[in-house]
């Protein structure tokens, strides 16, 4: 059993930034866009410093939440978490950092969940983000040299999304959530993350729907992190093979970077699922109960290079939307 | 599902290359940078230098000319677009250099920049060393 009930779980408020890819598809109204890689800093990894500080800045003032907050989790893919580490040494706030590649958003719901359900802290935030140059630099090649892209290949979604959880009531409730185990399916092709992921997605959801004793079409929505056109597809057969239709299902990387003005797969990192979700989703009222299973592919460049083959992750959340309470 | 059913299953679903026309245009823009060095080429002569001098200076004329475009920040847009049209000539190895450098200059001269300069293209001059000296000890075997 690897999924968990929570009575007192809400969100509060979000604030998402994000940069120029980002606003190519259909969402537009993120509360910041950033134009410049380097956001008036020196180095990518200052600007996306900078865009974790300004999300986690503005969500707090937003809310008037100055020193309320009691706990921040933050999550994203720079090496031993400098990008988090650095935002944190600004802000005297207890801190924990977590790392389960793009389902790191999920992870850190998860822990603050758990903390909050059982009134341990009243109030907190997950953090997370992702650069895409930082990104590009940290797995692939420097980037400058503009490696050809395939179709195959996902491209890391830039942007930051700071969340605010709480145990008070608001109209989102985080209801369950069920914690991945780590899944391989012998892919050792690091450009093909969706083909890495998909056995992950589906094992989760299965897990998920079997622990709460649910079928899929319980959920108004399923939306997975970044598996792409390719490992969506992969997702749906996998699933189709264990006798599980999808009717309500959407990938949140391929819905960010369409095919239309990308000639990949679709949009990858932690930041991808959240800044679907926060400005897109849950600003429809059509969604009451949405599954997000985010998905990350636990990759090190040193073991790809050493041809292993990829383990992969996928954390799933549960929301329910509340029409609004007056 | 076993492995071996879902890798048949990510073969199926993995969209294809279109080799054809990467290649093709591999081939055009290939011919376009090696028009382009005969012109160097030609000129430099019609200057009355001798035609080993003007090889060397044709060469140096696309390292420059790739190295600068890469540093004003488009060549990269070009190789995304052309492909091997322009990685695999002189122009490619160049840029590979450049690219590095600009990327690691931020992590310091000698930690960054010094240790990942040849990054990329740190591979075609071990392995062109090392093959140019087989060659060299084939020739000498021929010769004895």
């Amino acid at each position: 059993m690897s999924s968990i009930k929570y009575k007192n779980v809400y969100i509060l408020d979000s604030y998402s930034i994000a940069g120029k890819n980002e606003i190519k598809g259909s969402i537009k109204s993120y509360d910041r866009i950033i134009d410049d890689y380097y956001f008036d800093t020196n180095t990518f990894e200052d600007a996306e410093v900078k865009m974790q500080s300004i999300a986690v800045d503005n969500v707090i003032k937003k809310n008037k939440l100055e020193d309320k907050i009691n706990l921040i989790v933050a999550g994203e893919l720079s090496n031993q978490l400098a990008i988090s580490n650095s935002t944190m040494s600004k802000y005297k706030i207890p801190y924990l950092g977590c790392y389960s590649a793009c389902a790191s958003f999920n992870e850190s719901l998860i822990i603050l969940a758990n903390m909050l359900d059982c009134k341990k802290i009243k109030y907190g935030i997950s953090l997370t983000s992702s650069h895409i140059n930082v990104a590009e630099r940290q797995f692939r090649y420097p980037i400058e040299y503009g490696a050809p892209k395939i179709k195959r290949s996902t491209l890391t979604a830039t942007g930051s999304v700071a969340v605010v959880l709480t145990n008070q009531k608001t109209n989102i409730k985080l209801t369950s959530s069920t914690i991945g185990e780590v899944v391989d399916y012998g892919i050792s092709d690091a450009l093909n993350m969706g083909a890495v992921m998909a056995p992950a997605a589906a094992t989760t959801l299965m897990n998920h729907l079997s622990d709460l004793k649910i079928d899929p079409s319980y959920y108004d929505l399923i939306i997975t992190g970044d598996l792409g056109r390719v490992g969506s597809k992969l997702f749906i057969e996998i699933l189709k093979a264990n006798n599980i239709k999808l009717n309500n299902y959407i990938d949140a990387g391929s819905l960010l970077f369409k095919e239309e003005d990308f000639d990949i797969s679709g949009s990858s990192g932690p930041v991808a699922l959240p800044l679907v979700i926060f400005n897109k989703i849950l600003k429809n009222t059509k969604y009451k109960k949405i599954l997000l299973l985010a998905t990350g592919s636990l990759h090190s460049t040193t073991l790809v290079n050493q041809k292993k083959t990829i383990p992969a992750i996928s954390h799933a959340i549960s929301l329910e939307v509340e029409d609004d309470l007056s | 599902m076993n492995i071996e059913e879902y890798k048949l299953l990510v073969k199926k679903y993995t969209p294809k290359e279109d080799r054809i026309k990467n290649a093709l245009m591999a081939f055009i823009t290939g011919a376009a940078i090696g028009i382009l060095s005969i012109l160097i080429f030609q000129i430099l002569q019609s200057y009355n230098i001798n035609d080993k001098d003007a090889n060397i200076w044709t060469i140096m004329i696309l390292i420059l000319m790739s190295s600068v475009a890469t540093g004003l920040g488009f060549f990269d847009e070009w190789v995304s677009k052309v492909r091997c049209g322009l990685i695999i000539p002189i122009t490619g190895f160049a840029h590979s250099i450049t690219s590095s450098a600009l990327d690691y200059k931020k992590d310091g001269l000698i930690t960054g920049l010094g240790a990942n300069v040849f990054k990329l293209a740190g591979s075609v001059l071990l392995y062109g060393i090392v093959s140019s000296f087989i060659l060299a000890v084939v020739e000498v075997l021929i010769h004895v």
